[in-house]
């Protein structure tokens, strides 16, 4: 495996993190607020908060991890994405920002407040649109060279069919992969209630996700004929034939009201595989037609130190994420909120 | 006024990292703060320092997430508003980059676990220890990303060839000349900063009347500390201008409005420059004392401003910032020392209000301080972004300035917003829950 190769499978597995702690922590703060907004069930309210409290800023962390490292890994990512996208990305800022420290103040401050849980909800919604664009950009023709500038192409984007699948998937499938893990968390809980409310609530968005997917698939197609043949061939295509398979394995569980922790260990594997077989599709491109993984690559020492350093790095953090889970997640008396 | 993308680029970096930096420091000072008070109450079995801890730590999440989503928006806004340098430098500083956000992994594991397994350990001790991972993730990623800083002072390591880095040694460049001075003083100001806070809270609350065992005990511990970590910061600022004098002497020459290259150079405190004439007023002038402050000699030769060209000099005010700084910096430790000699000797008097007064102050000064003496470190390398490498002006946006001036106003509302919404919770939360009335609770 090359290193450039080696560096961009690097950085997809930190997004695919992302995606999936990112979509539990969005979702959950849409989920809390409708619980409240509803007063449905201030148990609900309360079990996604131990949930969430522990782990709010390690989520953040994934995000971070991945844009450092892709300008690392291909600096020249950070010349096209970040002369073009300075207005997107900086409401997409605004918006974390809003959403991480509006946590912190309705959590740990000494009264909570409605307004403060409704933009932690709304945020959660937004966050997945806004940042879901950049994927759609990487697919080529909403950025254009002009001169020594490089400009996005806004309204082209806004009215490309494509850019609204993609939008769309991003948040129903937050939505649903949210809910399948907190099913999973509240039945661990024994918390009868509130895993009534989001087991309806996983089965419900099962089938916008993979109608959403179906389409994004197929709306590649029209945006960019390469990429969706690539996907196609046969050392791709299996993925995307899994990742059905992981998704019917998923309902099956939770419609039968069985083994929850491995219903979301299948929506896991269901958007592991399609999330790699979109990415094996789009390479070598970074930025389609400007930036392949080759010619955005920073040089050789550095690509070498970036591996050594995360291979350390990792020997640093899988013993802490597991000390992590195993004090919050995989502690029964904790989840049940007696600890 | 009109202003190009340049500028306003400038603008809203500085804005960002102003504003994030009060919570970067109190990020890397605290927790050292919070763990000395949590292991000094388990060993004394005393509960006044255990409730300091936790009381300190209900505050910390608090500036952490503040911090963490500043420190969010300054990460990316160096692509945003800089992408020609960091598609530059990025080949260069990649690696400190990468190891910041993995120190900062691991401080924001740890954290989680600190802040949510008191009392769920049979031995106090077992969560004590999980506060030295949080220590060791602040302070580590504060030397990686100070040593990003540093390698933009005094870049090495490299070869340019077309806009492209060669024969690059990523470790030389991590530890270039300014990395020790730099990474040294920026976490021990940070750890003196979150002490005096610490202190000046502690004041404003004895001052209202609230002069229990528990303020008692909090005052001594972080005024012993602001002492020790002033010590370290003067040791600490005195490499740091022995190191400009080295590599930096454009900067020193500027901070000391030093024009002509002497040997026995004098050093001046204050003043006014006139800057057609380069005639300095009213100043105070230590003979011989800059030769000696430079090279600790007092006759060593010290390089003048007039040997750099006039389009890559640094602009003239950064003296004020210099000396503003240093005298700040000198009244904090003398005031440190002052409570300490006192506490030793005179133990009566620590409760004097002039005396708790003056610790009020050194609390905001403190952060003031390292305000002032970032903008002095960043001001005072101008015009370069990469010193010797690439200026300011090249290294910015391309993109239409007006965009850039909308973004700096949507980020300046967001800070308005954060610094006064947070300022808010913190005040509400010691004030609905005032420690007397949790001691009781805890000591019952």
């Amino acid at each position: 495996m090359s290193i450039p190769l080696l560096g961009i499978t690097v950085l997809w597995l930190f997004l695919y993190g992302y995606l999936i702690v990112a979509s539990v922590d969005f979702g959950a703060g849409f989920y809390a607020y409708y619980a409240k907004w509803k007063k449905k069930d201030p148990k609900m309210v309360k079990l996604i908060n131990r949930y969430l409290s522990p782990v709010w800023e390690v989520t953040n962390v994934f995000f971070v991890f991945f844009f450092v490292g892709l300008v690392g890994f291909f600096p020249d990512a950070a010349y096209y994405y970040g002369t073009a996208l300075l207005i997107p990305g900086s409401i997409a800022l605004v918006l974390l920002a809003i959403r991480g420290s509006f946590y912190a103040f309705e959590n740990y401050g000494s009264k909570q407040s409605r307004v403060y849980m409704f933009l932690y909800g709304a945020t959660g919604l937004l966050i997945p649109a806004a940042l879901s664009t950049a994927l759609t950009i990487s697919e080529g023709g909403y950025l254009e060279k002009q001169g020594d500038t490089v400009v996005f192409l806004a309204d082209k984007l806004f009215t490309s069919s494509y850019s609204w699948s993609v939008v769309c998937l991003a948040v129903v499938s937050v939505l649903y992969i949210s809910a399948a893990f907190l099913t999973y968390y509240a039945d661990r809980a024994g918390d009868s209630e509130s895993l009534e409310i989001l087991r309806k609530f996983a089965l419900f968005w099962a089938v916008p996700t993979i109608l959403a997917s179906l389409f994004v698939f197929l709306s590649i197609r029209a945006h960019n004929a390469r990429h969706f043949n690539s996907m196609l061939e046969l050392d791709t295509i299996w993925m995307f034939g899994l990742s059905l398979v992981c998704f019917l394995g998923a309902t099956h569980y939770i419609f039968h009201r069985k083994r929850y922790g491995l219903a979301f260990l299948f929506v896991m594997f269901q958007f592991f595989f399609a999330f790699f077989g979109y990415g094996a599709g789009h390479l070598p491109y970074i930025l389609d037609p400007y930036i392949t993984i080759y010619s955005g690559f920073t040089n050789e020492t550095m690509g070498m130190a970036l591996v050594v350093v995360f291979i350390l790095g990792l020997l640093l953090l899988i013993p802490s994420l597991y000390l992590l889970l195993r004090l919050f997640l995989f502690d029964a008396n904790y989840v049940k909120g007696e600890k | 006024m009109d202003f190009d993308s340049v500028a306003l680029a400038r603008g809203l970096t500085e804005l960002t990292l102003a504003f994030h930096i009060i919570f970067a420091t109190i990020g890397v000072g605290l927790p050292v703060m919070i763990s000395f008070a949590e292991w000094y109450g388990i060993k004394k079995n005393d509960p006044h320092y255990i409730l300091l801890a936790r009381r300190w730590t209900r505050g910390f999440t608090i500036t952490v997430a503040v911090g963490v989503v500043t420190g969010t928006c300054i990460g990316l806004q160096l692509s945003l508003l800089w992408p020609s340098f960091m598609k530059l430098a990025g080949q260069a500083i990649g690696l400190p980059l990468f190891m910041e956000t993995f120190a900062f992994f691991f401080e924001a594991i740890f954290l989680g676990m600190y802040l949510y397994t008191w009392d769920r350990f049979k031995n106090p001790i077992r969560h004590w220890l999980l506060s030295i991972p949080v220590i060791i993730g602040s302070t580590l990623s504060a030397f990686f990303i100070t040593t990003v800083n540093a390698f933009m002072n005094t870049p090495q390591g490299f070869k340019l060839e077309d806009g492209r880095i060669i024969d690059l040694q990523p470790l030389l460049a991590m530890f270039n000349p300014a990395t020790p001075t730099k990474t040294l003083h920026v976490i021990v100001t940070a750890y003196l900063t979150s002490a005096l806070v610490l202190a000046a809270i502690t004041a404003f609350m004895m001052l209202k009347g609230r002069c229990g065992e528990y303020y008692q005990k909090a005052l001594k511990l972080t005024m012993i500390a602001s002492l020790v970590f002033g010590i370290a910061t003067a040791i600490a600022g005195d490499l740091s201008a022995k190191f400009l004098a080295k590599y930096q002497p454009e900067k020193l020459a500027a901070a000391e409005w030093h024009f002509e290259t002497e040997k026995g150079a004098d050093l001046i405190l204050f003043g006014v420059l006139d800057e057609k004439t380069d005639k300095i007023k009213y100043e105070i002038r230590i003979p011989k004392a800059l030769s000696f402050l430079a090279f600790s000699n007092f006759n060593a030769e010290v390089k003048g401003l007039n040997e750099t060209p006039k389009d890559l000099r640094p602009p003239l005010y950064v003296h004020y910032l210099f000396d503003l700084k240093v005298t700040f910096a000198g009244y904090m430790i003398l005031l440190s020392l002052a409570y300490v000699l006192i506490l030793k000797f005179k133990k009566e008097w620590t409760m004097n209000r002039l005396l708790l007064r003056g610790i009020l102050i050194a609390g905001p000064l403190a952060m003031l301080t390292i305000e002032i003496g970032w903008f002095f470190a960043e001001v005072g390398r101008q015009p370069w972004i990469l010193r010797g490498y690439m200026k300011v002006g090249e290294a910015a946006t391309t993109a239409p300035s007006e965009h850039v001036g909308l973004m700096f106003i949507l980020f300046l509302g967001l800070y308005i917003v954060l610094g006064f919404i947070s300022t808010k919770v913190l005040t509400k939360m010691f004030k609905s829950n005032p420690a007397e009335l949790e001691l009781e609770k805890h000591l019952d």
